[in-house]
């Protein structure tokens, strides 16, 4: 437990120091999908919810789980979809006429 | 994906426990495939031109972690089942969720994070509750466990009913004034302690359980209490705050589960927020603990000292001829703009400008609209070129070659006295830098002030003229004004 303390600890760190430097060079003009896109991602909490549904080790386990399944896929599926629907509306210039 | 899905699930019914070891480690390569492909999405939204290949190494990404935890062998065949019904009970709701109209963006962005804070509490919540039923204390509840449960539970339920305050704000079905009452700050703390005292409490004696009913509905209480006092104006910074917690709860979650890609992704979420949420802040010359703390927007009773001064109000006629003569106009869009469903008539003026081959460009605030980027989007959406919509610190130093400086439904975001007015309560905040244009002018539909209650000394600057009315209207007539005199 110790050890994988420690290791799980790392990857928050080095993924933290990705995040900001990646998250810093987006564009600006693309805030509003980068959240949306973001949000889509941060429903890998899905994974969780996967396995506490799937385990079936009690009946009010089962029913959190199925509903964290539910919250997180909605949030996989509108917030994939509306980031592609958002960002298929940046057209430059050429293309805007 | 599927192709050695199906082997490894045989794999897994014959020698369980064999294979077991075999599984996990393939659905590890998979999960760090799935972490790269976030990373790349992400990477990719550095540039309008590759944001859409973002999506879809998102979706890559997502599938491929599902897909994979799929295969997992502790999940039993009626597990599949109640997965499968939830996951297709999600469809329709997503699918409805993702066609809304722009301008409510921002509330299914508060949604979402609702949805993705419930999931994190309730996962952590099973967890524990597992965990209970068990009936085997002595069979591994760390402290360390715990302690990430307590973390996982407190910020996923926080974010829930402070996204679901947010949301309400948003939509106006709550009022948008901050709500105060006395002693409110004190009041927070003193919930905020007792949490605390909680979480230590089940860190240390984790299977005290009506303490861990106590701390989830503190947390639920929290995250209301937050919000109601903020201000429909600090939504943009409140969002993306709620964005980070949402993130760092599915971090909370990864540490409970011991699974590297939540920690991975809902790291990238978190600083997603955080780097957001610092340009807000900035953008309004706010810190973080004053946005949370600070109930602005309700002490502004003085704005009396403005009587004296005139304004000067012109007509569309004579602002299409302005447009008309100018070499460079910008336009200053706020969100009255969208208020008043006025973009395809900024659309319509684009175009009779760019005709006429006057240069038009978007002077974009980083708090115009109601949430990080909202402008960008709602102007996207009329085929506005993304190239023409140009940020505060690209356009300011270009003001003073502007011939016409037109501002359409924003307000605080071009009041000089923040520059130089230390009285005012917008002082220090970075603005557009509308007055040093040639000729200003804005269109409004009164003299009521803004969202804030201030009043702009740009309305009095002698540059500027007011084109009163409604924007559609208003713009609409200046469009007509020049397609008439264009056909000529």
């Amino acid at each position: 437990m110790q050890t994988d303390f420690i290791s799980a600890l790392y990857v928050f760190m080095l993924s933290s120091i990705i995040g900001l430097g990646v998250i810093r060079r987006v564009s600006r003009l693309l805030h509003t999908p980068l959240m949306s896109l973001t949000n889509a991602i941060s429903a890998i909490a899905v994974v969780g919810a996967i396995l506490i549904a799937g385990e079936q080790k009690s009946t009010v386990s089962s029913i959190l789980g199925a509903i964290a399944v539910f919250a997180s896929m909605t949030n996989i599926i509108s917030g994939f979809l509306i980031t592609d629907r958002m960002l298929k509306m940046f057209k430059p210039r050429e293309a805007g006429k | 994906m599927e192709t050695f899905a199906s082997p490894l699930l045989l794999l897994a019914s014959s020698g369980r426990a064999a294979h077991a070891g075999v599984i996990h480690s393939v659905i590890h390569l998979i999960y760090i495939f799935a972490a790269v492909m976030f990373i790349l999405s992400l990477h990719w939204m550095s540039d309008p031109k590759t944001a859409r290949r973002g999506t879809f190494a998102g979706v890559a990404g997502m599938a491929a972690a599902v897909l994979g935890t799929l295969v997992e062998p502790e999940i039993v065949r009626s597990g599949y089942l109640w997965i499968a019904i939830a996951a297709l009970l999600a469809v329709p709701f997503g699918i409805k969720l993702s066609m809304v109209p722009l301008t409510a963006v921002p509330q299914r962005t508060a949604l979402s994070h609702a949805f993705g804070g419930l999931a994190a509490g309730l996962v952590g919540t099973a967890e524990y509750f597992i965990w209970l039923h068990d009936g085997a204390p002595a069979a591994g509840m760390s402290g360390f466990k715990m302690g990430a449960i307590v973390f996982e539970v407190l910020l996923g339920f926080i974010t829930v009913t402070g996204s679901l305050m947010a949301a309400g704000k948003l939509q106006e079905i709550i009022p948008t004034r901050p709500i105060t009452y006395k002693n409110q700050n004190a009041i927070n703390l003193l919930l905020f302690v007792i949490a605390i005292v909680a979480g230590v409490t089940l860190v240390l004696r984790p299977s005290w359980w009506p303490v861990y009913a106590l701390f989830a509905g503190l947390a639920l209480t929290f995250g209301v209490l937050l919000i109601i006092p903020i201000g429909g104006a600090d939504m943009p910074t409140v969002i993306s705050i709620l964005n980070s917690y949402a993130g760092l709860s599915a971090v909370a979650m990864g540490f409970v589960l011991d699974n590297k890609l939540l920690i991975t992704a809902g790291a990238l979420d978190g600083s997603s927020g955080l780097i957001l949420s610092i340009i807000m802040c900035k953008a309004m010359n706010r810190s973080f603990f004053n946005v949370l703390f600070g109930a602005f927007g309700q002490v502004q009773a003085a704005a009396a000292a403005t009587t004296d001064k005139s304004v000067r109000s012109t007509n569309p006629e004579e602002v299409a001829q302005m447009l008309e003569m100018a070499n460079e106009v910008a336009i200053i869009p706020g969100y009255g703009m969208a208020v008043a469903q006025a973009q395809r008539m900024v659309r319509e003026l684009y175009d009779q400008l760019t005709k006429r081959g006057v240069v038009v460009k978007f002077a974009i605030h980083p708090v115009a609209g109601r949430m990080p980027g909202h402008m960008n989007v709602l102007l996207a959406e009329v085929e506005i070129p993304y190239d023409r919509l140009i940020d505060m610190e690209t356009i300011n130093p270009e003001f003073p070659q502007v011939d016409v400086a037109l501002v359409v439904g924003a307000n605080d975001v071009t009041n000089p006295a923040a520059r130089h007015d230390k009285s005012s309560p917008i002082y220090g905040m970075p603005i557009l830098d509308v007055d040093k244009a040639k000729t200003i002018i804005v269109n409004k539909r009164s003299m009521n002030p803004g969202f804030a209650g201030i009043d702009n000394e740009l309305y009095y600057n002698d540059k500027t003229l007011m084109l009163f009315g409604d924007s559609k209207a208003a713009l609409g007539d200046v469009v007509k004004a020049l397609s008439g005199g264009g056909m000529h």
